[in-house]
């Protein structure tokens, strides 16, 4: 498996992350290491076997439909990178 | 007093033969003397410390402090501590202080121990030998130019180098257990779910668990006592009695049968490390236990399937990095895409952003099935392979990392390298399984871990096997040159 440069950029940009263009071929070549290492699960045929999601195979737990949170906004509030008049500030989205 | 156990320094507390606050100072003026090169600490919490020990002091005085009143203790930097910086080992989360604490951080607080400070770990958990952290690497306190493992880095070393007396971690595929093997500590991971995961920041959320790290099995269990727990506020967390772990330690080993799966004593492992994991083995037998070859067949595939799972978990887990609510944000965003890609990628390291592509590229359209619904059906094997295995013994027993500590910057250009030193490790993470290392040797001077690897929730059992072993032996009490 080996990723290309367009590749990288396409993943990236899925993952919302600016990636240098300098770094690109470095990303490129640890990636597709990691994605040929990985491939050695294809030696095991797994054909019938149910796939496991959860250690226990416990399946979520309910809880009652109660309100147990109170409002901290304020105290929320105080450790983000821009706020005004209780909004969460953010580059404009719409013209 | 700093040489003493946890267990030894809460009987002197409780005795009134040395106070929280001299304790406190004592252990206040270690870290930022004898453990500073270490880089062990990525914030110290002094006043706050030494506040909470005069309570301490006074609940002592009144006669009424348990077994951890008063003892002072480090929160690895991944439990959200309110009003004191919680960073993950991120420049993401340089800024940011917890508006609450995580259950572990509130449960010892209600069991008395005194919080230290936060120590150092790799990014968000990511990483094998604490070089991910954007605070710097941690040194081993053994040799400093060798790493402390990861990512529980800078609690291992904070432990070794007797900074406190004892730690917190969290293992999603050896991060307790590999450090505390590297640093010649007593370290364990619970079973999935024994251990609450709330207000722990997510790295890969089914197979992260927290657990202690601390000089002796009989000092892991006092803490696994606090630490461990049914929390409505952790949907998996499992509701399941608590034992006194401290309770079962000196049982007898005779008839104990213990598993050595044969693809554990590989040609990868280092010939040293092999000899020291047999010989404590012989100990073991000694003590009456009785050993079986087993086999976990699909062992060789653990980490090539957790390089699937973890990243997935991670690459959605960390989607909430935003720059919007808290953490970093960049300089003059353009729009919000800039808002949120420059965010990422200026606030993530390398390490934490190849784990964030690899979940996106293996769970994005036309790739789930090959990678993350296969790695899933690969976890159900190899969980398996344990289940056959734990019909036939009580505990499997064999290395924890394949060589003692390599040297900073060894392993840091290739990350296949470096993942594999949690061969031994990571299996257990996929099935759910508690595991344990404990220190059972030196290879030129630097200390080698046995992992001891238990069926679900048999917790108490691994601290027992442990506990006699260190009673026979004194691999636990050795203190690295410098730190006596």
């Amino acid at each position: 498996m080996s990723l290309s440069r367009s590749d990288v950029e396409g993943i990236a940009h899925l993952a919302r992350l600016a990636i240098d263009e300098a770094d690109i071929p470095v990303y490129a070549g640890h990636l597709s290491d990691i994605l040929e290492f990985v491939a050695r699960m294809n030696e095991v045929d797994t054909e019938g076997v149910s796939p496991m999601a959860h250690p226990l195979d416990a399946s979520q737990r309910l809880r009652p439909d109660e309100v147990t949170e109170h409002d901290q906004r304020e105290h929320f509030q105080a450790i983000a990178p821009a706020v005004e008049a209780g909004l969460y500030l953010v580059p404009k989205v719409i013209e | 007093m700093h040489r003493q156990s946890l267990a030894e320094q809460s009987r002197a507390l409780r005795a009134r033969e040395i106070s929280s606050v001299e304790l406190t100072e004592l252990h206040l003026a270690r870290i930022a003397g004898v453990g500073a090169p270490l880089n062990a600490f990525v914030t110290v919490a002094a006043e706050r410390a030494l506040a909470d020990a005069r309570q301490a002091d006074e609940a002592l005085a009144a006669g009424c402090g348990g077994a951890l009143t008063g003892v002072p203790i480090v929160h690895k930097d991944i439990f959200c501590t309110e009003g004191v910086r919680t960073s993950c080992g991120s420049r993401m989360l340089d800024n940011f202080i917890a508006p609450y604490d995580a259950t572990v951080v509130a449960r010892l607080k209600q069991a008395g121990a005194i919080m230290l400070g936060k120590t150092n770990m790799d990014e968000f958990a990511m990483g094998s030998s604490n070089e991910t952290s954007w605070y710097g690497p941690v040194r081993n306190p053994w040799a400093a130019d060798a790493v402390p493992g990861g990512s529980s880095g800078g609690s291992a070393a904070a432990v070794a180098a007797r900074l406190c007396a004892g730690a917190t971690g969290t293992d999603t595929g050896g991060s307790i257990r590999q450090p505390a093997a590297l640093c010649g500590i007593t370290g364990l991971k619970p079973t999935y779910g024994r251990v609450s995961r709330y207000g722990m920041i997510a790295f890969a959320s089914s197979l992260d668990q927290a657990g202690p790290m601390t000089r002796s099995a009989e000092d892991a269990a006092l803490m696994l006592n606090a630490m461990a727990g049914f929390d409505p506020r952790d949907s998996t967390s499992v509701d399941e009695p608590v034992p006194d772990y401290a309770a079962g330690l000196n049982a007898d080993l005779t008839g104990l049968r213990i598993g050595l799966p044969r693809e554990y004593f590989d040609p990868g492992l280092s010939p040293e490390v092999a000899a020291l994991v047999e010989k404590a083995i012989d100990e073991l037998r000694t003590l009456g236990a009785e050993t079986v070859e087993i086999s976990l067949a699909n062992s060789a595939l653990a980490v090539p399937t957790y390089y699937v799972v973890a990243p997935a978990e991670c690459s959605s887990n960390l989607s909430r990095y935003d720059g919007v609510r808290f953490g970093y944000r960049c300089e003059e965003p353009r729009d919000l895409e800039d808002l949120y890609k420059r965010s990422r990628g200026e606030g993530f390291g390398a390490e934490v952003k190849r784990r964030i592509m690899i979940g996106t590229y293996a769970l994005s359209a036309g790739y789930y099935d090959a990678y993350y619904l296969k790695a899933q059906r690969m976890r159900r094997l190899i969980s398996d392979d344990f289940r056959q295995a734990f019909e036939r013994v009580d505990i499997i027993a064999g290395p924890t990392p394949p060589t003692a500590a390599f040297g900073i910057g060894e392993k840091a250009d290739d990350p296949i390298t470096m993942y594999l030193s949690d061969i031994y490790t990571i299996a257990a993470n996929l099935a759910g399984l508690p595991g344990l290392s404990i220190p059972c040797g030196l290879v030129e001077d630097k200390p080698a871990g046995l992992q001891l690897i238990g069926n679900y929730f048999t917790e108490g059992r691994l601290l027992n096997v442990a506990h006699r072993y260190q009673q026979v032996s004194d691999w636990h009490t050795r203190t690295p040159p410098g730190f006596e």
